[in-house]
């Protein structure tokens, strides 16, 4: 059930984009929806994100992982136990960029006697790498439609990505790659007995959302042509804020952009918030340094704390029995 | 108490039970599978007079095996409101109920999974225990699309279930450490722990020795005059080794420096062979010391309840640090008492007292840089300072009967990194050290499987499921290298792991680190022979 539902909800959304522009609301699905689904992802985004700020950090809890500044002969692991904001910040693009933690996971597997043994594990890694650098890649592309003129290194990064000069038109690697990688992170989903477990609805819809996305993009580009040069004249419209609709856009672009929009208002209500949360996971982003720099915590509470006195006057004859020095005789 | 299955028993149970550890998973969803209480899965509960004691509130007569809890009238609104402000004061509690993608990264890491296969035992469950409610509660995806998006109404069926699941996490963080975002369930943990604090749903093993604590300085309840004679006997059986005579000072005003451990070091064996060790390392270099009968606990039961009871109790370091005016502190061999101390104590009780100074060692001139605002130095990196100036006569051969490896104690290495300075110690005061499998040490040390309060008798089934993982990995040492002692810096650790051992590695026992040390110190004064250890073993060579 929860793997079936979410898919059912992506099909319905694809039909209701089908019938839709086939009765006429193009304008609809072309400028309002869109429109709408900045905005809701732009305020959704920066009121999540503020939400997030506007609550301190009481303690600086950074996870160490590696070998902490404390010696000078003491040979420090900067990377992962930085104790400076340098060190912090290439944590945290290692992090971004890499998915360095992720790179680190293994497999337990229990044996005979109840023996664990721990195999290395990066598919995740793998998938995750290639499916978020796909997605960005794609992303970055996708802004030849809406500039005029084509900045330079768009066309640089089309030419990087199809490098391998397959077909006409020229292929993208970023489009396998995508494609790819989803179908991976859906199958673990489906085949991998814990994480089949663990999953909910929410994890499956963004990849059938993702994967339909994908899917029809990669048929407007490669097999079922689409007029371009209209659809970036809406394209234009829409960023200008003087929108058009014009004649001859096929249906399928429609469904991509309606199913976009939809990534884009469920976005900031799902954990696809992720992209903004890890900026602030204070177990990654915070040095190290708590024995040497006082971190402050803004609601430090006041809590009374038996005083040495007290203790003095409870046990005071006791002590003095045993020779222990008291402040009061 | 409840009755163990033996080891091998156990081990088959975990091995062939059918579960998701094996790849068979139950097939009835978390959310429809209600919390199971069987004898030897939970705790008991927090006794009246502890929570008197500390001025908490509901104190009352209950137990988690009961039907009726005895909760409080309007318990969900305390914890609701409870939420909505830790949501507010932490930062981490907020991102991390927002940002899991259920990756699955951290499914496999948590110790207590590896010996249930218990799904909610996969750190990424443990959290959504809390998150469902989360999403229910405070954000507008789950208002309205409820389970789909996985959001579940808050119950008394989930406060059970979040008993059993947060008094069956150790806070260790090695989930924290493969989790793309950092997501630490510790910090869960510790947030839904303060939240059942708020009803008065409390353990008593937590409970109780913070209430000695407050009240003693040390969690037995030990009171001064007690404590001062213990440590004055563990000085006769010094003597009784070694032939020197020791006489370590108490509540000492200006002394330069107090020194801090955990009073289990006092109190039980084998942390007892460590405190002899710290006594007669300190004679050996002369140093100027004092002890405390004041805050002779340098572990911290607060910690595993809330931050303010852990704020509390920590106080007591610098409070009694002013009035002895010492210089500053050095703490013994601990686990989460250097969590404490390494990441909250200067936040919540600094800044020092004024006249504190700089860390510096008196014996060798280094200023212990990483410690210069909260003044509080670890023995370990006192002691590999010591080694690396050559301040210490060392006669390693003195622990060839020793195979020692090293357990990574969960807090200092993913709260610190304190990963290197116990192993060079070791390295210089022993011949025969070896490590265990790399998967298993360091960073990604594993838990003891008692940590945070769960050392306790009546749970012993989840402690030595819990400790399965660490205890393999002991095993294969044992198999390769004929290791006979687990080595550690951690007070709990020495109880924890003597429990381990002896069920799942029998042949194998359990030190402090600075306890090798003091084997190994060739002291000035001694007898002429000295022919055994702390523990009165021979040394190797001498019975023939
Ligand atoms: C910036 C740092 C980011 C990091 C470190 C990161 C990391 C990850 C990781 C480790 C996964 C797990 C894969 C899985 O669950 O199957 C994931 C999933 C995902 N991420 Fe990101 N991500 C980042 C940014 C983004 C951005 C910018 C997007 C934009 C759309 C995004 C969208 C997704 C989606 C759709 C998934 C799939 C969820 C799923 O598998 O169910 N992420 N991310
Ligand atoms: S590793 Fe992190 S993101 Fe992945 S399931 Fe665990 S807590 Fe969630
Ligand atoms: S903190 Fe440790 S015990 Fe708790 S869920 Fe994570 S791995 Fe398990």
């Amino acid at each position: 059930m929860k793997i079936i539902n979410p898919l059912i909800i992506v099909l319905v959304l694809v039909a209701l984009a089908y019938f839709g522009v086939k009765a006429g609301l193009t304008a609809l699905f072309g400028v309002v929806i869109p429109y709408i689904a900045i905005v809701i992802f732009l305020l959704g985004f920066i009121y999540k994100v503020i939400g997030w700020a506007k609550s301190p950090v009481p303690f600086r809890i950074p996870t160490t992982c590696g070998q902490e500044k404390s010696l000078p002969w003491i040979k420090q692991n900067k990377l992962d136990n930085p104790s400076s904001t340098l060190g912090v910040v290439i944590r945290m693009a290692l992090e971004i960029f890499l998915f360095r933690s992720l790179f680190r996971n293994t497999k337990a597997e229990v044996y005979e006697g109840a023996k664990l043994k721990y195999g290395s594990n990066k598919w995740l890694w793998l998938g995750g790498i290639v499916f978020h650098w796909s997605f960005l890649i794609i992303l970055v592309r996708h802004s030849r439609l809406f500039l005029e003129p084509i900045p330079g290194f768009i066309t640089f990064l089309e030419k990087a990505d199809s490098f391998m000069q397959v077909g006409v038109p020229l292929f993208y690697m970023t489009d396998a790659g995508i494609l790819a990688a989803v179908t991976y992170l859906f199958l673990r989903r489906v085949v991998e007995p814990q994480i089949k477990y663990l999953s909910m609805p929410a994890d499956y819809f963004p990849l059938y959302l993702i994967l339909s996305i994908a899917i029809t993009g990669v048929l407007m580009r490669y097999f079922i042509r689409v007029d371009v040069v209209n659809i970036k004249a809406l394209a234009r419209g829409l960023v200008t804020f003087q929108p058009t609709i014009p004649d001859g856009i096929g249906v399928l672009f429609y469904i991509h952009l309606f199913l976009v929009s939809v990534l884009a208002i469920y976005f900031p209500f799902s954990k696809l918030m992720h992209l903004g949360g890890v900026f602030l996971s204070p177990t990654r982003n915070l040095a190290n340094n708590n024995r040497a720099v006082r971190h402050i915590n803004p609601w430090n509470p006041d809590i009374k704390i038996r005083t040495y006195e007290e203790y003095e006057d409870e046990f005071r004859e006791h002590m003095k029995k045993v020779g222990l020095p008291v402040d009061k005789e | 108490m409840v009755k163990m299955l033996e080891a091998e028993e156990l081990a088959k149970d975990i091995t062939e039970t059918p579960s998701l550890l094996n790849g068979k998973g139950p097939d009835r969803e978390w959310m429809d599978t209600p919390a199971e209480f069987r004898d030897g899965n939970w705790a008991y509960s927090a006794k009246t007079k502890a929570i008197e004691s500390l001025k908490m509130p509901y104190a009352r007569d209950w137990s988690p095996g009961d039907e009726d809890w005895k909760l409080p009238e309007n318990w969900k609104e305390i914890i609701s409101e409870g939420f909505r402000e830790r949501l507010d004061k932490f930062r981490s509690f907020k991102v991390f109920m927002d940002i899991c993608v259920r990756c699955g990264a951290c499914a496999d890491k948590c110790h207590f999974f590896l010996g249930s296969g218990d799904p909610k035992n996969m750190p990424v469950l443990r959290a959504e225990l809390l998150r469902s409610v989360y999403r229910n509660d405070f954000t507008l995806a789950g208002k309205l699309l409820k389970k789909f998006a996985g959001a579940r109404p808050l119950t008394m069926e989930v406060v059970k279930e979040w008993f059993l699941y947060f008094f069956q996490c150790t806070e260790c963080r090695r989930c924290s450490v493969y989790c793309p975002y950092g997501i630490d369930t510790a910090e869960i943990t510790m947030m839904a722990r303060e939240l059942l604090n708020l009803v008065g749903i409390n353990i008593n093993w937590i409970m109780d020795p913070a209430a000695n604590c407050n009240r003693t300085g040390n969690h037995l309840g030990i009171e001064p005059h007690t404590f001062k004679t213990v440590v004055e006997s563990l000085c006769e059986d010094i003597e009784d080794v070694t032939g020197i005579t020791i006489n370590p000072s108490f509540n000492r005003k200006g002394a330069e420096i107090l020194f801090i451990t955990p009073s289990g070091d006092v109190f039980a064996d084998p942390g007892v062979y460590t405190m002899m060790g710290y006594i007669m390392l300190f004679e050996h270099i002369g140093l100027d010391y004092t002890l405390s009968t004041y805050a002779s606990e340098g572990g911290n039961f607060g910690l595993f309840n809330s931050n303010e009871l852990m704020k509390k109790l920590n106080a007591k370091m610098y409070h009694e640090a002013e009035r002895l005016g010492v210089k500053w502190i050095l703490g013994g061999e601990c686990g989460h008492m250097w969590r404490v101390i390494n990441q909250y104590m200067d936040t919540m009780n600094g800044p020092t007292p004024s006249y504190m100074e700089d860390p510096v060692s008196p014996i060798t001139g280094t200023k212990f840089e990483n410690a210069v605002s909260t003044k509080m130095v670890h023995i370990m990196e006192f002691t590999a300072d010591l080694i690396k100036h050559n301040k210490l006569k060392l006669d390693k051969s003195r622990n060839d009967h020793v195979r020692a490896t090293f357990h990574d104690s969960c807090n200092p290495s993913r709260a610190m990194g304190m990963l290197d300075e116990p192993r060079y110690v070791l390295n210089n005061v022993l011949n025969n050290f070896f490590e265990m499998p790399d998967n298993t040490i360091r960073e990604q040390t594993f838990c003891c499987g008692a940590g945070s309060g769960l050392n306790t008798e009546e749970i012993m089934d989840v402690r030595m499921r819990g400790a399965l993982p660490r205890a393999t990995a002991l095993n294969h040492v044992v198999e390769k290298h004929d290791v006979n002692m687990l080595s550690c810096v951690c007070a709990i650790d020495r109880a924890t792991l003597l429990a381990l051992t002896q069920y799942w590695a029998p042949d194998v026992e359990v030190s402090g680190v600075t306890e090798l040390v003091a084997n190994a110190l060739i002291m000035e004064g001694e007898n002429e022979v000295r022919d055994c250890d702390l523990r009165e073993e021979p040394y190797l060579g001498v019975e023939d």
